[in-house]
């Protein structure tokens, strides 16, 4: 009776995965396809791999998405982490409607964030004198990612003993110095896993860098959505699929270490209940 | 008692009130003006016209949330009860896809589903009649469902994963059959997790662009085509755009409004 | 011997207008280990703060060896904390949490040095070949162990505690109360110890200072505590006692109930009314003829040692202490030795606790309801 329970819940699993995968199953598999043809096979060839290294516009396409993302969450982290010290020491009655405000980006459709900053962004470049660009670009991302970083961060804060800061001081650090030394450090899970974030919305970001960018700069995104409208050429499930693969890699060596520590702790544990008994 | 800490979040308010409250009241005030910039209400009455955008919006973004919640429930509840280890490798297979650029597995559906895409030719090896798909609200729908699900899968899995397990035992000691117990504790219990998932699927649903372009072929307007095209298509008209987006915000802010009335603790759930 | 070493003059504190401590005047020896005993929000930990260095009194002084420090920051006091739950370094291993303080030293030490010292501090508190272990991992009692040595190793003359016992469980409480006591007399410096624990203070201190209400209630040792309450306040917290009305007649006559019993106390008016204190364990149980007074018995529990027993004397309920079965509803007579019966003026407290109460059974309840000050103000000496 459980195992055909669990079966079927094994079943079901699998079947909503075939969902989320076929679609880059199908991207992988015509990456390698000797026509352009996106339905009919028509034999293997890594012409798309080749061409992929030469296409300028794509290859410029990809350093603007990687630029903004790595400036933006490295931005991002720094302000975000500072100011959620920040909002951590006021009272509550002024902290909980500036979180509110600096949840908007978040709750907001994306559509509504790109076209009021693009409406910003005009009104001020036609008196400051200044065009949508790179520049416009940079500032939304890092608009949409500091949210991220606060709420990464704050929590990490909440859970610090009441004392620490203290307990620093009592031991010969200034304040700025019990920051460096303990604060920072204590907090760090929640930093990185915030600069993880605002990295990954910065990649992934499609309609805000749209409204945003103007025409002179692309983000890959922008520039796969311009060849949708057309066709699109191989050379980006090429260009994908090497992405895809990337990532696929850097999960599988940060989870395999952290199986590695998981059982190392284990055994530690167990040394440690044999020293008792 | 002054503490100075707290002046390190000066920087960040300054930043929030030039880019994130200044746009919004930028939007207002288009809407409400004329090309000329002088006040005006006709920017709302001409939306009359796309009276039928607004509902077909808000009719697939409800029928895609219900299906994720149909599809995401069982699967959030079948992942919190595997292994810690599995729940993990789980997780990341569910996460794995949104790595991928989302217009490009968007396009992907388009082969899939093209009159003589993948799907019809595998029907035809089967000899079953091919599907009309392509181009209908069936695909945009598809192609919503399938972009938004871990959206609806990692909040709800977050909550339950929490339950105590011992609650649904106390339930099932106290005599509730498996029906019961799931309409009586596990699922009021994991509304924090099924709201927040709604509102995440939901939100992006209503306002996507992409996705009916692809998949609809440009016949299924959508709120977010309406809007796109005022500002960067052909219908250029600023002031019609961001009326349309203030009235679009307006009610997404009265749906999440009783979304978060009716169950407490749903930001906690947002950010696992 | 006795050379006093910190003083506190006329110290008082106030969160936005709210006094949490009224005009202290506290001195408090070298070498000594002196706790201060009272409730949740009775000021305690302020005080404890005060000296630290982590708050600054709204008015009066702080002297540290004759020289008034109001104005040192915490890391210039010659003056460690070990903290409520610890505040250890969860990042560092044991080693280095310990070394922590070491490593902030100016002219820097060696690391032959560091070392030595660390090992040594962690040879003290028993917690030898742990250097290199991640301080989560560790168990509260060791943890607090790598918190006392943290806080012991850079030497200071003084050391606060904060509670440091409470997040331990009873037996292990049992142990570092003895330990504490044996590390105190190993470094030879002194130990200024919080808490609402009485039995804790009274086994542990050479001095007690009972606090209520930011008002320092009584000082002295831990027998003049027990043994002479100053008022209604010290008797019901410090042990368990029944308080009851009574009227002075003349030097060593009280009147309770009606009856008059003999008593050591004198220097009252004549027809004083005044406190009476009964200590559980001082009323002998007699026959009912032989009794100064009857009542029954309305309730009896087993404590190990000795029966708990609630006896009701015409509506008054009094507990008494004893190792003699009386069942309940047995009408009972009882006898009080004339050093059994403290008097004590009326202060703000007569009346408050009634018929027969455990002080510490009410004050639990209160405990969240805590009028110690907010995280808010820790940031006070800002560089």
């Amino acid at each position: 009776m459980i195992g055909k329970r669990k079966l079927s819940h094994r079943l079901y699993t699998y079947l909503i995965l075939l969902f989320l995968y076929a679609p880059i199953f199908v991207l992988i598999v015509f990456s390698f396809n000797s026509t352009k043809s996106r339905t009919v096979w028509s034999g293997f060839t890594l012409d798309w791999y080749r061409q992929l290294l030469q296409d300028k516009e794509i290859l410029r396409s990809l350093y603007n998405t990687l630029a903004v993302s790595f400036l933006s969450a490295a931005v991002a982290t720094v302000v975000g982490t500072f100011t959620a010290v920040g909002f951590f020491s006021m009272k509550k009655r002024i902290r909980a409607p500036l979180l509110y405000v600096n949840n908007i980006p978040l709750i907001n459709a994306d559509i509504i964030t790109g076209v009021g900053m693009c409406l910003l962004f005009v009104s001020l470049g036609s008196f400051l004198k200044f065009k949508l660009g790179f520049g416009t670009l940079l500032i939304a991302h890092i608009t949409f990612n500091i949210p991220y970083v606060i709420l990464s961060v704050l929590p990490k804060l909440y859970q610090l003993d009441e004392n620490l800061v203290d307990a620093a001081k009592d031991l010969g650090c200034t304040w700025f110095r019990a920051f460096r030394k303990v604060i920072i450090p204590e907090i760090l899970p929640g930093i990185i896993n915030g600069a993880m974030i605002a990295f990954t919305m910065s990649i992934d970001d499609f309609v805000i860098s749209y409204f945003t960018a103007g025409s002179r700069v692309m983000t890959l995104s922008m520039k796969i959505f311009s060849m949708t409208r057309k066709r699109v050429s191989p050379k980006i499930n090429a260009l994908s699929t090497l992405l895809f693969v990337a990532v696929l890699l850097m999960l599988i060596i940060v989870n395999l270490r952290e199986i590695k520590q998981d059982d190392k702790n284990k055994k530690q544990i167990k040394k440690m209940k044999e020293i008792i008994k | 008692m002054t503490n100075r800490r707290r002046f390190l979040a000066v920087p960040y308010i300054v930043w929030m009130a030039v880019f994130v409250i200044a746009p919004i009241v930028l939007i207002a005030v288009y809407a409400f003006a004329s090309r000329d910039g002088a006040f005006t209400l006709s920017n709302f009455s001409a939306m009359g016209t796309y009276l039928s955008v607004f509902s077909r919006s808000f009719l697939l973004a409800i029928i895609s949330t219900v299906v994720c919640l149909i599809l995401g429930y069982p699967l959030a509840v079948i992942f919190a009860h595997e292994t810690s280890r599995m729940q993990k490798i789980m997780i990341m297979l569910i996460m794995l896809p949104m790595w991928m650029n989302f217009l490009l597995r968007t396009y992907a559906w388009m082969s899939i589903l093209e009159s003589n895409g993948l799907l019809n030719r595998a029907l035809a090896f089967l000899h079953i009649p091919p599907l009309n798909i392509i181009n209908t609200p069936a695909a945009v729908i598809i192609g919503m469902v399938y972009n938004f699900l871990p959206f609806m899968v990692l909040p709800i899995y977050s909550v339950v994963v929490k339950i105590d397990r011992s609650l649904v035992e106390a339930a099932q000691d106290l005599g509730g059959s498996p029906a019961a117990v799931f309409r009586r504790v596990t699922f009021p219990l994991s509304l924090p997790g099924v709201l927040s998932g709604i509102t995440m699927v939901f939100v992006p649903a209503v306002s996507t662009f992409v996705i009916s372009q692809l998949l609809g072929g440009g016949k299924e307007m959508l709120l977010g085509d309406l809007i796109e095209m005022q500002f960067l298509g052909t219908a250029y008209n600023p002031q019609l755009g961001s009326a349309i987006s203030l009235v679009m915000m307006i009610v997404v802010m009265i749906f999440m409004y009783f979304m978060n009335k009716f169950g407490e603790g749903e930001d906690k759930a947002v950010l696992m | 011997m006795a050379k006093e070493l910190i003083r506190l003059s006329g110290c008082t504190m106030a969160f936005d207008g709210e006094v949490v401590l009224n005009n202290i005047e506290l001195s408090i020896n070298d070498k000594e280990f002196l706790t201060l005993l009272g409730p949740s929000g009775c000021g305690k930990t302020t005080t404890l703060r005060i000296i630290g260095g982590f708050q600054k009194p709204t008015s009066g002084d702080v002297f540290f060896d004759g020289v008034r420090i109001n104005d040192v920051p915490p890391h210039k006091r010659s003056v460690n904390t070990v903290f409520q739950k610890y505040a250890l370094f969860t990042h560092l291993d044991v080693f280095e949490n310990v070394a922590f303080g070491l490593r902030m030293l100016k002219p820097a030490l060696s690391k032959g040095e560091i070392s030595a010292r660390v090992l040594e501090m962690l040879e003290i508190v028993s917690l030898k070949g742990f250097e290199r272990r991640e301080v989560i991992s560790l168990s509260g009692g060791q943890q607090q162990r790598v918190a006392i040595a943290r806080a012991l190793v850079l030497r200071p003359k003084v050391l606060l505690l904060d509670e440091p016992l409470g997040a331990l469980d009873l037996r292990l409480r049992k142990d570092m109360q003895n330990e504490l006591k044996r590390i105190q007399q190993a470094m030879d410096i002194t130990f200024i110890y919080v808490t609402h624990d009485q039995e804790e203070a009274l086994a542990m201190s050479d001095t007690v200072v009972v606090m209520d209400g930011g008002v320092i209630q009584q000082i002295g040792t831990p027998e003049d505590i027990y043994n002479e309450p100053k008022n209604a306040f010290v008797a019901d917290f410090i042990g368990e006692s029944n308080i009851v009305d009574g009227i002075m007649k003349q030097d060593g006559v009280v009147e309770i109930f009606g009856r008059e019993f003999k008593c050591l106390d004198a220097g009252f008016e004549p027809n004083e009314p005044v406190d009476v204190v009964i200590r559980p364990e001082d009323v002998d149980i007699v026959a009912t003829k032989d009794g100064m007074l009857t009542g029954t018995v309305t309730n009896v529990t087993f404590k190990g040692m000795q029966y708990d027993i609630i006896v009701d004397f015409k509506g008054f309920k009094w507990l008494i202490q004893t190792t003699d079965i009386s069942p309940a509803g047995a009408k009972i007579g009882i006898h009080i030795e004339p050093d059994g019966i403290h008097i004590m003026k009326k202060s703000d407290y007569s009346g408050m606790f009634g018929d027969y109460s455990s002080y510490s059974a009410e004050y639990d309840d209160l405990e969240d309801a805590s009028l110690e000050p907010e995280e808010e103000t820790a940031g006070d000496y800002d560089e």
